[in-house]
């Protein structure tokens, strides 16, 4: 029989990886496509691995090519129970932005920012980081006092932020209903010109192309079902694809965190939650940058594609089936017709939810645990696309030297006995 | 090529089933003006009109035309209506067809035929999928700029620019016993048993008539009717039954938990004139106790180099619109198949007057019936064959034709040319099963008819008929029956078996051999086009690619390719690509798995699901009683939660800062009226009513007389102030609670959620009285003169009504309770009256203090005086993150108290914190310098970003009745740093302010204007 499709792929794979250009796209073309590799090899698990991530997701994936890339640990593995990319990071809005109210969180999203501004040509993905700008809007004389006290710190952080005004916002946003006599009038808004989107499939891939090709197995299909201790030490990971041993486990699995804490006998102060968004059908460029809304309580921007993509908050209950309740599309929509009124005469395409892990205080864990080599990466609830690059690097170095850097360390779990929260709450909103 | 030209010519109209052929109707489209008849589509119409050039494709902006004929067309998508009613992206095949339609195509420049766009197609060959992850990188700034030309080229329709959509929507909630959705023969039969059994039913069907595959076919006698006659008779019963409500043109998108469906009923998009008392469309959202899903199948395409060429359809479709419209989609075509069901399409149009050249079959031995019948029509076949190439420019003209091996991987001789100007294709068919599968139903995969079927349901739900893969009509009957029988029981209800109709039908083997891609005869990759996913023009080699480059799982296919995401959300792609993807990987299709359906089943309008909560009703405004007097009066409003308040009052001439300053003067020196009755108020009720304030508030409780009134802090679980607010004892076991006003619903919700989930023991009852009392705040030296002059049977005199305790009585004779407390830290009384007695009270107040120089003061004056005092207002000095200490005010957590809420979180090692932001006062260097709030300070105004911030000012006004600046700052151990001076650096570049810390209290810090 003649070499399969898949077997091609494996075969180009043996070769180095080779790099994507312009000129590989030209090249493969002459050749119909045939000589493309695999992004990353199928593996399965070996016995042991110096340090094993459970979750591949952007977090996970961007963790483990950390590990590779930095700190030089390549016997180490990827462990997702389904496919790649799959949970939130394949479901979220992608919108990317720094300009958060706390030093703790400014200087955690900024560090991911800085690495978001290469990260096409540091993994050799274009993973389409797009700095249209997310601009914040305020539809009260209250809000427009909290704008102006975020705006304030995160300036003093060195983050770029500027104010808008109802006419520079009509000029920026054409589409946006400036009529003041709406029930939340636009008073104005705050914008980072260097936020913005990402295609998330892409970052998935990319980190997890990068990562293989330093020899991390990326392993899919492979759920683990418990976690192997020794005494006060992780030894290892029970799955479906049975034991495989490791003295350093890291876990990154948003929404599941707390079945993961669970094995280890650990209790998390999480709550998982779902989170909707949808689509509407594709349509030609009217709106360029990200528009949020607290009071109103929406957010939306336009994808590459044509779709506009809309959010809101969080369902009020506890689930963890990865759909949620029809009044809050119901009560989202109305608000982007508010703010849009073009909207009305589009027609939703696609709509669905994952489920996000909030701490009481909205800011992440990343975070040894009471068992030595054990380390949870979590609870960046409805906003950790954002982190991803970031979250990667610390969780890394952290994984590494069995210590957190600055940038990591206010977020340890211990925070909850010592009340040193970093609460977000106030400042979030829509915390996307 | 024979193409008929004349409109009547292409029509038929013995067999045109949903038109009325004396109805003529006008429309345009891209322009030009065309005639159709009532009961056309718009994709009929056009085929009449011999319009098969409909639109472009996404990517590669090949020209495109009518492939289907329902919710699965791909290709033709149009933009309709003008004005603000401007709808892009509507599939041709469901629009209804009204006089004065206007419509147009899409993603083409400058026209249609001739379109920029498809330059694409030539250089098609470097846009593989997903060539966008491996290019555009160099040089990283220049991302923006081709990202820029990437967006103007996608997207499809364009939104209208006029932007204010003049329809409106309307929502319905509704129960039924049984549900069914689909008016086809089984859809019809199951409300037929169900409604016969006195059930109460929902009917909807997506089309403006009853009937389904009924309309189309013309070989099913039902009860000795033809079949589409049945349909409509029995739909016409239907709809006369009392206990049926029959929703034509009505979609059901989607099915949530507990039988919770949702649906979209076009009421007047059919309508040339669209009548107001009409809403545009209807969202039903209904609970069913039972479901019985009915929603039919779709024909799947069959992949071969140029199959999305105009003029290519599926048979099926164009058995639709030789049945019902009455239109012959070509004059010579040639049928391509893997079953014997599309055949008879083809015999039909053949018969009808379609020369069909060729039946070309993947099967080497179709059914023998289907073999005789060709023969006897003189249809030539090509048997264990397929197209491997369409060619034509703007419309199919030439097939290549090639005898395939056994398996249909491979061409097992040469290929012959043949001429046509349509081809009709069929792949099998595909069961509706997204509904089945969005309530979290299971799929299975049936190896007997090629298709997924539903399996286990999670919900109260049955599929019966071609959604369940029973595609031979007389089980379809017996199906639907079955299954209404059981949904009567399961319901409870007395259920007879009403006598099948009779019906009969030709005996069609359903089964198609499963053939996912023709073989082109040329290396993977080369030759033409062969489509998957028609609209975001994926092809066979994209997914050949994507499992290559390592995308195995069908959810990363469907990502890396778009395949399935486009707005056909992949009715007619997705079982090709499984069946493609799954040969790539050597494995089953069932191992492959499918993606999930979610809602919506077809794009649904979001005007709809806006529905009437937008304008006026978005958040219904809140305003007090008396709120036409301060309109009158010409007060400035402000937003505060869901209220408007008067923010402040000018007079002719005044700037904000003048008559902010007027009113706060006032307030001091004579008197103020404050409309304070959005404060929120709950009353507190039950035995247990002070134990329960004892535990939610941080101070004591337990001993607070009769006719007193106590502040209050309340802190969330993790120890932050969350609200506050005075609470007067009326009686032992009842009090009055106020809370802020954006606070009042939270504190409500947080009091319920303690009282039922954690103290359930505690017999308290707590109801909002927020808008049964109007409140009228009289402040100022001159209130206790003032109220006297309005008549009072309450003494006044300071030993009679100490401050903090309350009076009830009457003021002016209305029936009144008086708190005396203050806000302003002048001798004050907050008077309550009923809240039909609001105006009254304002009124006879301001006449009253007339004399006296009584002057109303709104929002930002209360904020200024309480900022002079030093007063906080919880979501200002507090942001959730702040404790009772950190403002200054230990003084209200008890320590004796054994518990309340946030009492152990206080505890915390990190409450004790000496750097804990606390809140202190600031004295601007320039006494007329304002900081702004929001601003930071710092130690060290010169140092570069990040700056070490203290923290942030909170409250900052200039108090004109001390003559500077006053500010509240929570600062990093502010507390200890009284008499140091820090910085706040501007926004706008301009200096920093310079300011002293100090304490909070400016004005009065002895409180000793209280008693006037
Ligand atoms: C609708 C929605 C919109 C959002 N919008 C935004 C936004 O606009 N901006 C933003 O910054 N953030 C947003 N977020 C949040 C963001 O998606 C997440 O914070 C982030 O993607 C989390 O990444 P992750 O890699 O940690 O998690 P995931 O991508 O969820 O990865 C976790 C992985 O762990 C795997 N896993 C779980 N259990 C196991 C097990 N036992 N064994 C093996 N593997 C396991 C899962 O399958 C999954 O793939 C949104 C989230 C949602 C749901």
């Amino acid at each position: 029989m003649a070499e399969s499709n898949i077997d091609r792929g494996v075969r180009a794979l043996r070769d180095r990886k080779k790099h994507y250009s312009i000129f590989s796209l030209a090249r493969q073309a002459r050749n119909y496509h045939q000589g493309w590799q695999q992004a990353w090899r199928h593996a399965e698990p070996k016995a042991e691995y110096d340090a094993i991530i459970i979750g591949g997701g952007g977090h996970g994936l961007a963790t483990a090519y950390y590990l590779a890339s930095v700190h030089n640990m390549t016997n180490i593995a990827v462990i997702e129970k389904g496919w790649l990319g799959g949970g939130n990071t394949g479901r979220n809005t992608t919108i990317i932005r720094s300009n958060y109210l706390w030093d703790e969180s400014a200087s955690i999203y900024e560090h991911a920012m800085k690495l978001w501004e290469g990260l096409a040509q540091d993994l050799n993905f274009n993973i389409m980081f797009s700095q249209r700008g997310v601009l914040t809007i305020a539809h009260s004389e209250h809000e427009l006092k909290e704008m102006s006290r975020r705006v304030h710190a995160i300036r003093l952080n060195g983050i770029d932020s500027d104010i808008l005004s109802p006419e520079e916002i009509k000029k920026f946003v054409p589409i946006m209903n400036m009529d003041q006599n709406i029930r939340y009038p636009v008073m104005g808004g705050f914008l980072q010109k260097r936020g913005g989107t990402a295609r998330h499939d892409a970052v998935a891939w990319g980190y997890a192309r990068a990562a293989d090709d330093m020899g991390v197995d990326i392993i899919q299909n492979c759920e683990v079902t418990g976690l192997r201790r020794q005494g006060r030490r992780i030894v290892g990971v029970e799955t479906t694809k049975g034991l495989i041993k490791s003295r350093k486990v890291g876990c990154v699995v948003a929404g599941h965190s707390s079945i993961l804490a669970d094995m280890a006998g650990i209790r998390m102060p999480i709550a998982s939650r779902p989170l909707q968004a949808l689509v509407s059908e594709p349509i030609k460029p009217i709106l360029d940058t990200v528009i949020m809304s607290n009071a109103v309580h929406m957010y939306i921007s336009q994808s590459d594609k044509g779709e506009m993509v809309l959010g809101a908050g969080v369902d009020k209950y506890n689930s963890y089936a990865q759909r949620g309740s029809f009044p809050v599309p119901e009560h989202m929509l109305a608000a982007a017709v508010e703010l849009f009124p073009v909207l009305s005469r589009l027609r939703m395409l696609r709509h669905w939810g994952g489920i996000v892990d909030t701490c009481p205080d909205a800011s992440p864990i990343i975070s040894r645990t009471d068992i030595d080599g054990l380390y949870f990466n979590c609870g960046w609830g409805t906003g950790g696309f954002k982190a991803t690059p970031g979250s990667g690097h610390v969780f890394a170095d952290l994984i590494a030297n069995d210590r957190p850097n600055d940038i990591a360390a206010p977020y340890a779990l211990s925070r909850f006995e010592t009340g040193l929260l970093i609460d977000e709450h106030g400042a979030a909103g829509v915390a996307h | 090529m024979a193409r008929k030209t004349n409109i009547r010519a292409n029509r038929n109209s013995h067999q045109a089933v949903s038109i009325d052929s004396h109805a003529p109707i006008s429309f345009t489209f891209d322009g030009r003006t065309y005639q159709g008849c009532r009961g056309d589509t718009l994709a009929s119409a056009l085929l009449a009109n011999n319009v098969h050039l409909t639109g472009r494709s996404f990517k590669y902006h090949r020209p495109r035309g009518i492939m289907a004929a329902g919710a699965e067309e791909p290709n033709a998508l149009v933009g309709i209506g003008v004005g603000g009613r401007i709808e892009p992206n509507i599939k041709a095949t469901q629009i209804e067809l009204y006089d004065g339609l206007v419509a147009v195509s899409q993603n083409r420049f400058p026209s249609l035929k001739l379109d920029m766009g498809e330059i694409n197609s030539v250089f098609s060959r470097f846009f593989p999928a997903g060539f966008y992850y491996k290019t555009f990188m160099w040089p990283a700034s220049f991302w923006m700029g081709y990202e820029h030309i990437i967006r103007r080229a996608a997207g499809l329709g364009k939104a209208s620019d006029t932007h204010q959509d003049p329809d409106r929507y309307e929502k319905r909630h509704a129960h039924f016993d049984i549900v069914v959705v689909g008016g086809g023969l089984a859809g019809l039969n199951a409300a037929l048993q169900a409604a016969n059994s006195g059930q109460r039913v929902l009917l909807a069907e997506d089309q403006h008539q009853c009937g389904g595959w009924l309309r189309s076919c013309d070989d099913i006698a039902i009860d000795g009717m033809a079949g589409h006659e049945w349909a409509d008779k029995t739909a016409l019963h239907l709809a006369e039954m009392e206990n049926v409500t029959l929703l034509p043109r009505t979609t059901c998108f989607g099915y949530g938990d507990h039988n919770f469906l949702t649906l979209a009923e076009r009421v007047t998009d059919h309508l040339a004139e669209k009548p107001a008392h009409l809403p545009r469309m209807r969202l039903w959202k209904v609970r069913a106790r039972q479901v019985i899903l009915a929603t039919g199948a779709i024909e799947r395409p069959l992949v071969f180099a140029g199959n999305d060429l105009p003029g290519v359809m599926l048979a099926s479709a164009a058995q639709t619109y030789l049945n019902q419209y009455g239109v012959l989609a070509g004059g010579r075509g040639i049928l391509t198949t893997n079953n014997d069901a599309a055949w008879h399409s083809a015999f039909a149009l053949h018969e009808a007057g379609c020369l069909i050249t060729a039946i070309v079959d993947t099967r080497e031995n179709p059914a023998p019936a289907v073999l005789k019948q060709a023969a006897a029509l003189g249809i030539q076949t090509r048997l264990g064959a397929g197209i491997i190439a369409a060619h034509g420019r703007l419309h199919i003209a030439r097939v290549e034709i090639a005898p395939l091996t056994k398996t249909g991987d491979a061409l097992a001789g040469e290929a012959e040319h043949f001429d046509c100007d349509l081809v009709l294709m069929s792949g099998g068919m595909n069961p509706v099963v997204h509904l089945h599968s969005q309530s979290r139903g299971k799929l299975k995969w049936d190896e007997r008819t090629y298709c997924f079927r539903p399996s286990t349901s999670h919900e109260a739900t049955q599929s019966v008929g071609a959604c369940n893969g029973s595609f031979e009509p007389s089980r379809g009957i017996k199906e639907a029956n079955a299954a209404a029988l059981k949904a009567v029981k399961a319901n409870g209800g007395a259920a007879e078996a009403l006598d099948l109709p009779d019906i009969i039908a030709r005996k069609i083997n359903y089964t198609p051999m499963p053939i996912w891609q023709i073989p082109s005869g040329l290396p993977a990759g080369q030759g033409g086009k062969a489509f998957v996913d028609f609209q975001n023009d994926v092809t066979a080699s994209d997914i050949q690619l994507a499992v290559r480059e390592g995308y195995h799982s069908v959810e990363h296919v469907k990502r890396y390719t778009t395949t399935g995401m486009a707005t056909d959300q992949g009715k007619t792609s997705n079982i090709n690509a499984l069946g493609i993807l799954a040969r790539e990987r050597n494995a089953e299709i069932p191992a492959v798995g499918t993606t999930t359906f979610r809602m919506p089943y077809t794009p649904t309008s979001i005007g709809m699901i806006a529905g009437r909560d937008i304008g006026g009703l978005f958040d219904p405004v809140r305003v007090t009683p008396m709120d036409k007097w301060h309109r009158e009066a010409g007060a400035k409003f402000e937003h505060v939660g869901q209220w408007m308040r008067a923010w402040y009052y000018p007079q002719k001439g005044e700037s904000m800062e003048e008559a902010v300053h007027r009113e706060v003067r006032a307030a001091r020196q004579t008197a103020g009226l404050l409309d304070a009755s959005t404060l929120g108020k709950i009353d507190i009720k039950g035995p247990d009513a002070a134990e329960f304030l004892n535990r939610i508030y941080t101070n004591s409780w337990l001993k607070l007389g009769v006719g007193n009134c106590r502040y209050g802090l309340m802190c969330k679980d993790d120890g932050m102030v969350m609200d506050d607010g005075v609470t007067t004892r009326l009686a032992d076991d009842h009090f009055h609670m106020t809370t802020t006003t954006g606070g009042a619903a939270g504190v409500l919700d947080w009091l319920e959620e303690w009282q039922q989930t954690e103290w359930p023991e505690l017999k308290v009852y707590l109801t909002s009285v927020t808008e049964q009392w109007a409140v009228a705040t009289l402040s100022g030296p001159a209130a206790q003169e003032i109220l006297n002059a309005a008549g009072t049977d309450i003494p006044l005199n300071n030993e009679g009504f100490r401050f903090m305790s309350m009076r009830e009585g009457h003021v002016s004779g209305l029936p009144a309770r008086i708190y005396r407390i203050s806000f302003t830290g002048e001798l004050s009384y907050e008077i309550n009256v009923p809240a039909r007695y609001g105006m009254a009270l304002w009124t006879t107040l301001m006449r009253a203090g007339k004399t006296f120089g009584i002057t109303p003061y709104g929002t930002e004056a209360m904020h200024v005086l309480r900022g002079e005092k030093g007063f906080i207002i919880v979501g200002q000095e507090t942001d959730g993150t702040v404790t009772p200490h950190d403002l200054g005010m230990s003084w209200i957590v008890s320590d004796k108290k054994p518990d309340f809420i946030g009492k152990r979180a206080l505890a915390r090692q990190a409450m004790q914190a000496s750097d804990r932001k606390q809140l202190v006062g600031l004295k601007t260097k320039d006494p007329k310098q304002v900081i702004p709030e929001g601003a930071h300070a710092t130690l060290d105004p010169d140092q570069p970003p990040p700056v070490d911030m203290l923290g942030h000012v909170t409250s900052s006004y200039f108090s004109p009745n001390l003559g500077h600046s006053v500010a509240m700052a929570l600062l990093r151990a502010g507390h200890t740093r009284m008499g140091q001076t820090v910085y706040f650096p501007m926004l706008d570049g301009s200096p920093p302010i310079e300011a002293t810390i100090t304490d909070t209290r400016f004005y009065d810090p002895k409180g000793e204007r209280l008693n006037g």
